[in-house]
C-alpha cells in the first residue's frame, strides 16, 4: 500500500499540522519507506491471537468518588491551570472566535 | 404500531427515530479526576491538571461513575459486560483539552437492554411498546465555549471537561415524536429512580442526539441526520417533526438526504447543518493506553444490583394490584420523589386507594397552588397518614378532613392536634344526634309528611340539616341510621 | 581525596554520611562541571541553586541526624519530567517556556529522598530519537571520540542523550531517563555507563511528558549497577495517580545485589545474531557469555521467533499512541501558540503544531495518524498489537528455560552526528535489540562491557522476567565485575 501526496495532506490535516507542498513531497517518500517496511507485519500468522491489552498482567484500579482528595488530581487551582496559557482572560482560556 | 405519518406529495412517509441520550452521571468528582462536578461554579475553578490535559497527566477512573452506569444498565435489564475498555476518540476542538475524548467504542460497559413506554391513546401510542437500547457506555464530557463575550475571541471554560456521561444509545425503534418523547420521559424517570442522573435537562444533565430518517412504510431505512444536543422533551419532538418534514420535502423535490450533523435552534424551531464538524469524522478510535481493561467482579455487580430501588414499572404494577386506578398509578410513579413520598405514606399505614386519591387530588392540588415540589411539601407523609387515619377510623368526616388539611398547611401542626384543639371530632353520640333529629323533624313537619308520602329524595335534606346542626361532626352513618329510625 | 565528581552515588551518599565531605562541596563541584561543559549541550536548563539548596538541607539533616536515603546526592533530571517551577520542554519548541505548577511523581520521590537537581537534561524531542539529534535545543554531544585521530562529534544515543552524556562527562553522578523503545539502554551503551528500564508500571508515569503510554517507563542511568539499584529504589513505587502503576512493594535491590549466579540460567537468543553485524558486537557478546559462566551461571540457547517483527510493530504502536498523546499540544492552554493574522481555531492548531514540532515528531504523528485512520486500523494497529502479544509470548516461553537473557544493547557503537539523520529507517534500526523487551514490558538494563576497535564503549543488555529487576541487576553486576570497564572519555570540552 503506497500513499500519495493527497493522502499525506489529508493525514496532515487530520493531525492538524500545516505542511507546504515541498514538505508533503518529502514526507510522501519518507512515509512510504516506513509504511512499506512495517507492512512486513502482514506476514505474521496471528490466527487466534488476541491483540495485547495490558503489557503486564494488572487490573484497572478504580478511584473513590471524593472531590479534591489530592491537590494534584483535584480542582480549585485555576491559577495553576491558567498560568501557562497563551491567552487567559477573566478566568477563561481565550481562542480565536469559533463559529459553530 | 404507530400510525404517525408525514403526508407528502408522493404519499405517506414513516419516520424512523433513534436517540443517543447523554446523561450526566451523578457523582461528586469527575470521571478521571478529583475535580468537583457541581453546576454553576466560576469558570475553570473545577478543573484539575488532568482535566486541563497538562503534559504528563493521567486518568484514573472514578468507581462511582462505573457503578452508576452499571446500575442504570441493570435497571433496563441490559447485559452488563464484566470486561470493557476505554477508547480514545480523537478530534481537535477548543472544548476538548486532550485532543481526544475518553469513551468506549469497541467494548462498552453495558450491552443490549430495553425499556417500555406506556400506551397513551391520546398521543397515538395504542399499546405498551418496548424500545431497544443498544448499549450504554461511559465517557467524558467536554468543556464549554462562550462566543458572545469578546468580539474576536471565544472563551473556554473547562469546568465540565471530564465530567462523567453515560451515552445511552437506543435502537431506531421509535416511529413518532410522541414515542420519542415518551422514551425520553421514561428514561429520565428510570435514571432518577436509580439515582444515576438528576435528569435536569435545563442544566444540561441530560441531552439527546436525535437521529431521524424517513421512508415509505415497508421500505429500507433512509439516510439519517443527527441533530446534536437537544435539551428538552419538547425540543426532541419538535426536531423530529421538523426534520422529518424537511427530509420528505427534500426527497420529493428530487434531493437526497445527506448523512450529517445538525444543530437545533429553538428560537426559530429549525435545524441547520453543522459544517464546522464535517471534516472531523475520522475519529481514529483506539484503546486508551493509559487505562487497562475494566474488569468487574461478582461482588461489585451484586452490590450494584442490591442497591437498585423498586423501578417505575414494578411500582406501578404494585399500585395497580393494591387497587389504585391506572391513572393514579401513572401519576404517582412518574416522578421518583412523588413515588417515594407516597410509599412512605403507605408505610405509615395509609390505605392505598384512599391515599392515592388524596395525594393526587388534595396534596397535588395544594402543592400546585403553593408552587411547591413534593420534596418540600409542608405536610410530611407521617402527618398525612395520621390525617387519612382519622378519616378511616371515623374520627372525622371527609369534609372535616379538608378543613384539617388546610389548617395543617397553614400551621404545620399534626392532624390529631388540630382536630382535638378545634373540636372537630366526629360524634357518634346517638343521644345528641337524636335530640337534633327530633328538633329538625318537628320544625319540618311538612317535609316529613311529604317524605312519608313517598318523596324519598327528601332523606338527603334531613341528613344535611342534621349534619349542619351537628356542625359537620356527626358520623354520617349514625345520622343515616337514626334518621331512618325516626322517619319510620 | 578523589575528585568529588568522580564519586558514584553510593560513594557520595556514604561519604557524606561519614562526614568525609559536605553536600555543599559535592553540589558545588558538580555545578562547576555543569557550567564548564556547555560544549556538550547536555542541559537545557541548569539549576545550580536547586542543587545547592538540597545540599544545604542535606548538611543540616546530617547535623540533625535526619539523613534521607539520598541526602547530598545531586542528579540530573531528563527534561521530560515535569518539575514544579522549572521549565519543562521535552526538548520541543512547543513547550519552550512552559513552567509546570506540579512535580512528576518520580522527581518528587527523588527530591523527597534528598536529591538535588543540577538541571534539566536535553533529550530527543518528545523522547523520539536514538541520537539526541531531534532536540529543538540542539544536539547533545557525546564526550567520547573515536581513537582514529579524527574529531567527529559522536551521538550520545537517544532519547536520554543529555543524561548519558552528562553522566559520562561527570556532570552528574546519576540521572533519570525514560525508555520507550531503548531510550535508557542505548544511550547508556553509547557512552559506557549503566541504565535500567524496570518492569512497566514500576515507576509512575504521572508527570512525565507522554510519548507512548503503553511503553514509556522511567529508570535511572548511572555509572554502575549498584547506583542504578539505589536510584531505582528511590524512583519506583506504587502511585494511585497512574492507573498502570504496579501496586507492589519496592524491593531492597541494593541490599540484595549479588554477582554469584550459581543456579541461574542465562538464555542467549539466537535471533539476535544478526547477519553482517559488527564483529566487535558479537565478540563482546561472546565475552559476556563467558563472564556469566564464570559467575556460575548455566548458559542455554533460546529462541524468540518473532524478534524480527518487534521493530515494525513498535513503529506502528508507538507512533499511534504518540499521535494521540501529542494532540494536547494545540496552543490553547499552554506552550506555543502560532496565530496567523485572521486565523480561525483550526488554522491556529495547524500553524502551532507545524511550528512547535520538529520533523521527527511530525513524522511519527503522521505515521500514527495514518495507521489509526479509517480503513487502516485493523491492518496496522490491531495486527501490530497481535504481533506484540506473540512477542510477549516468545519471552514467556523463553523464560521457562532461563532466568535472564543476555544480548547486545545496540547493533553498533555510537555513530557520528549527522550520519543517520538522512534515513529515518536506518536510525530506527539502531533500537532493534532494545525494542522487544519494551514491547513486552520487561525489565532490561545495559552495562558497559568493552571498547570496540575505535575505542568506543559497547554495552551488554540483560533482559529479565517481569518484576525481576533483581535478577537483571545481579547479572549486570556479574558482568560489571568481570568486564572491568574503567575507560572514560578524555576531557576535550
Amino acid at each position: 500500500m503506497s500513499i500519495d501526496q493527497a493522502t499525506v495532506r489529508k493525514i496532515a490535516s487530520l493531525a492538524r499540522i500545516a505542511i507546504s507542498d515541498a514538505e508533503a513531497a518529502a514526507m510522501e517518500g519518507e512515509l512510504n519507506g516506513i509504511l512499506g517496511w512495517v507492512e512486513q507485519l502482514g506476514e505474521v500468522d496471528v490466527t487466534g491471537v488476541e491483540p495485547m491489552t495490558a503489557v503486564i498482567p494488572n487490573s484497572l484500579r478504580l478511584r473513590d468518588d471524593v472531590v479534591d482528595a489530592d491537590p494534584l488530581t483535584g480542582g480549585g487551582r485555576r491559577d495553576d491551570v491558567l498560568a501557562n496559557a497563551p491567552a487567559a482572560m477573566h478566568g477563561f482560556f481565550g481562542v480565536p472566535k469559533v463559529i459553530e | 404500531m404507530s400510525d404517525y405519518r408525514i403526508k407528502g406529495e408522493t404519499g405517506e412517509w414513516e419516520v424512523v427515530i433513534g436517540l443517543e441520550v447523554h446523561a450526566q452521571v451523578t457523582s461528586n468528582a469527575k470521571l478521571f479526576s478529583g475535580a468537583a462536578t457541581a453546576f454553576g461554579a466560576e469558570p475553570n475553578t473545577q478543573v484539575s491538571l488532568i482535566d486541563a490535559a497538562m503534559p504528563g497527566m493521567l486518568p484514573v477512573p472514578n468507581r462511582e461513575c462505573i457503578r452508576q452506569a452499571v446500575r442504570t444498565g441493570m435497571a433496563i435489564e441490559a447485559q452488563i459486560n464484566k470486561w470493557s475498555r476505554f477508547d480514545r476518540k480523537n478530534y481537535f476542538y477548543a472544548d476538548l483539552p486532550q485532543g481526544y475524548q475518553i469513551s468506549q467504542l469497541y467494548h462498552p460497559l453495558v450491552g443490549e437492554g430495553s425499556l417500555t413506554i406506556a400506551a397513551d391513546e391520546k398521543a397515538g401510542i395504542p399499546a405498551d411498546k418496548a424500545i431497544g437500547v443498544e448499549r450504554i457506555h461511559v465517557e467524558q464530557d467536554a468543556g464549554k465555549l462562550m462566543h458572545d463575550q469578546h468580539p474576536t475571541m471565544s472563551y473556554v471554560d473547562l469546568n465540565r471537561s471530564g465530567v462523567a456521561l453515560m451515552e445511552i444509545v437506543s435502537r431506531p425503534d421509535m416511529r413518532s415524536p410522541a414515542e420519542a418523547g415518551a422514551y425520553v420521559r421514561k428514561l429520565r424517570s428510570i435514571l432518577r429512580y436509580v439515582g444515576s442522573c438528576d435528569g435536569n435537562m435545563e442544566e444540561g444533565s441530560m441531552r439527546a442526539d436525535v437521529n431521524v430518517s424517513v421512508r415509505k412504510p415497508g421500505d429500507e431505512f433512509g439516510t439519517r441526520t443527527e441533530t446534536k444536543n437537544v435539551n428538552s422533551v419538547r425540543f426532541v419532538m419538535a426536531v423530529i417533526e421538523g426534520e422529518a418534514k424537511r427530509q420528505v420535502e427534500l426527497i420529493e423535490s428530487g434531493g437526497t438526504v445527506v448523512q450529517e450533523t445538525r444543530l437545533y435552534d429553538p428560537d426559530r424551531n429549525e435545524t441547520r447543518s453543522m459544517r464546522s464538524k464535517e471534516d472531523a469524522h475520522d475519529y481514529r478510535y483506539f484503546p486508551d493506553p493509559d487505562l487497562l481493561p475494566l474488569e468487574l467482579d461478582d461482588a461489585f455487580l451484586a452490590e450494584c444490583r442490591a442497591s437498585l430501588p423498586e423501578l417505575p414499572d414494578a411500582k406501578r404494577a404494585r399500585y395497580l394490584a393494591a387497587g389504585i386506578s391506572p391513572y393514579n398509578a401513572d401519576v404517582l410513579t412518574a416522578e421518583v420523589e412523588a413515588a417515594r413520598w407516597f410509599d412512605t405514606l403507605l408505610d405509615a399505614g395509609a390505605k392505598p386507594v384512599a391515599a392515592a386519591n388524596w395525594v393526587t387530588s388534595e396534596l397535588f392540588g395544594a402543592l400546585n397552588r403553593m408552587g411547591r415540589d413534593i420534596s418540600d411539601s409542608p405536610v410530611s407523609p407521617a402527618h398525612a397518614a395520621e390525617l387519612l387515619g382519622l378519616v378511616a377510623d371515623g374520627t372525622i368526616s371527609g369534609t372535616i378532613a379538608k378543613q384539617v388539611f388546610e389548617k395543617m398547611l397553614e400551621s404545620g401542626d399534626a392532624a390529631g392536634v388540630i382536630v382535638e384543639r378545634d373540636g372537630l371530632k366526629q360524634t357518634s353520640d346517638t343521644g345528641a344526634i337524636e335530640a337534633e333529629i327530633a328538633k329538625i323533624l318537628t320544625a319540618n313537619a311538612d317535609k316529613v309528611e311529604q317524605y312519608k308520602g313517598g318523596k324519598e329524595a327528601l332523606f338527603g335534606f334531613f341528613v344535611g340539616q342534621t349534619m349542619k346542626a351537628m356542625q359537620g361532626k356527626a358520623n354520617p352513618q349514625v345520622v343515616n341510621e337514626l334518621l331512618k329510625k325516626a322517619l319510620g | 581525596m578523589t575528585e568529588l565528581t568522580n564519586l558514584t552515588v553510593a560513594q557520595i551518599r556514604d561519604g557524606h554520611r561519614a562526614g568525609d565531605f559536605s553536600a555543599v562541596e559535592v553540589a558545588e563541584a558538580f555545578n562547576a562541571n555543569v557550567a564548564g561543559a556547555k560544549a556538550l549541550n547536555a542541559f537545557i536548563v541548569e539549576t545550580p541553586e536547586h542543587a545547592l539548596a538540597a545540599a544545604k538541607a542535606a548538611d543540616a539533616d546530617r547535623a540533625a541526624g535526619t539523613l534521607k536515603p539520598l541526602s547530598g546526592v545531586p542528579i540530573g533530571m531528563k527534561d521530560l519530567f515535569a518539575t514544579n517551577g522549572v521549565q519543562t520542554t521535552a526538548a520541543s519548541h512547543m513547550l519552550e517556556g512552559f513552567v509546570p505548577r506540579y512535580e512528576s511523581t518520580v522527581s518528587a520521590k527523588l527530591w523527597d529522598a534528598g536529591c538535588g537537581m543540577l538541571g534539566k537534561l536535553n533529550l530527543d524531542q518528545f523522547a523520539m530519537g536514538s541520537s539526541n539529534e531531534t532536540s529543538y535545543f540542539g544536539n547533545v554531544i557525546s564526550p567520547w571520540k573515536r581513537n582514529d585521530g579524527g574529531n567527529a562529534a559522536l551521538a550520545p544515543g537517544g532519547s536520554s542523550g543529555g543524561s548519558s552524556s552528562a553522566i559520562a562527562a561527570r556532570l552528574c553522578p546519576a540521572a533519570t531517563g525514560t525508555d520507550t523503545g531503548g531510550s535508557i539502554r542505548q544511550p547508556a551503551a553509547f557512552v559506557g555507563i549503566s541504565g535500567i528500564k524496570p518492569t512497566y508500571g514500576r515507576c509512575s508515569r504521572w508527570g512525565i511528558v507522554a510519548f507512548a503510554s503503553s511503553l514509556d517507563q522511567a529508570g535511572p542511568m548511572a555509572r554502575d549497577v549498584k547506583d542504578c539499584a539505589i536510584m531505582l529504589e528511590n524512583m519506583a513505587g506504587f502511585d494511585p495517580k497512574d492507573a498502570t502503576s504496579l501496586d507492589m512493594p519496592v524491593p531492597n535491590w541494593e541490599a540484595a545485589l549479588s554477582s554469584d549466579l550459581k543456579g541461574k540460567t542465562v538464555g542467549i537468543p539466537k535471533e539476535y545474531r544478526l547477519e553482517g553485524i559488527d564483529p566487535d558486537i558479537d565478540a563482546m557478546w561472546d565475552a559476556g557469555i563467558a563472564m556469566l559462566k564464570d559467575a556460575g551461571a548455566e548458559v542455554v540457547e533460546i529462541s524468540l521467533p518473532h524478534t524480527k517483527y518487534a521493530l515494525p510493530a513498535y513503529y506502528i504502536i508507538a507512533p499511534a499512541e504518540a499521535s494521540s498523546n501529542l494532540a494536547r499540544y494545540d496552543g490553547v492552554r499552554y506552550g506555543l501558540r502560532d496565530l496567523p493574522q485572521g486565523a480561525g481555531l483550526q488554522d491556529m492548531y495547524a500553524a502551532t503544531r507545524a511550528d512547535g514540532f520538529g520533523p521527527e515528531v511530525k513524522r511519527r504523528i503522521m505515521i500514527g495518524t495514518y495507521v489509526l485512520s479509517a480503513g487502516f486500523y485493523d491492518a496496522y494497529y490491531t495486527q501490530a498489537q497481535k504481533v506484540r502479544t506473540l512477542i510477549a509470548r516468545d519471552f514467556e516461553q523463553a523464560f521457562a528455560s532461563c532466568d535472564v537473557i543476555l544480548a547486545p544493547t545496540a547493533p553498533s557503537a555510537a555513530f557520528g552526528l549527522g550520519e543517520k539523520t538522512a534515513d529515518p529507517l536506518a536510525m530506527y534500526l539502531n533500537d532493534v535489540f532494545a525494542v522487544p523487551a519494551s514491547l513486552a514490558g520487561l525489565p532490561a538494563m545495559s552495562v558497559p562491557a568493552a571498547l570496540n576497535r575505535e575505542g568506543l564503549p559497547l554495552g551488554l543488555q540483560i533482559i529479565g522476567k517481569a518484576f525481576d529487576e533483581q535478577g537483571v541487576l545481579n547479572a549486570g553486576l556479574a558482568i560489571e565485575e568481570r568486564a572491568g570497564f574503567t575507560a572514560r572519555a578524555e576531557k576535550w570540552w
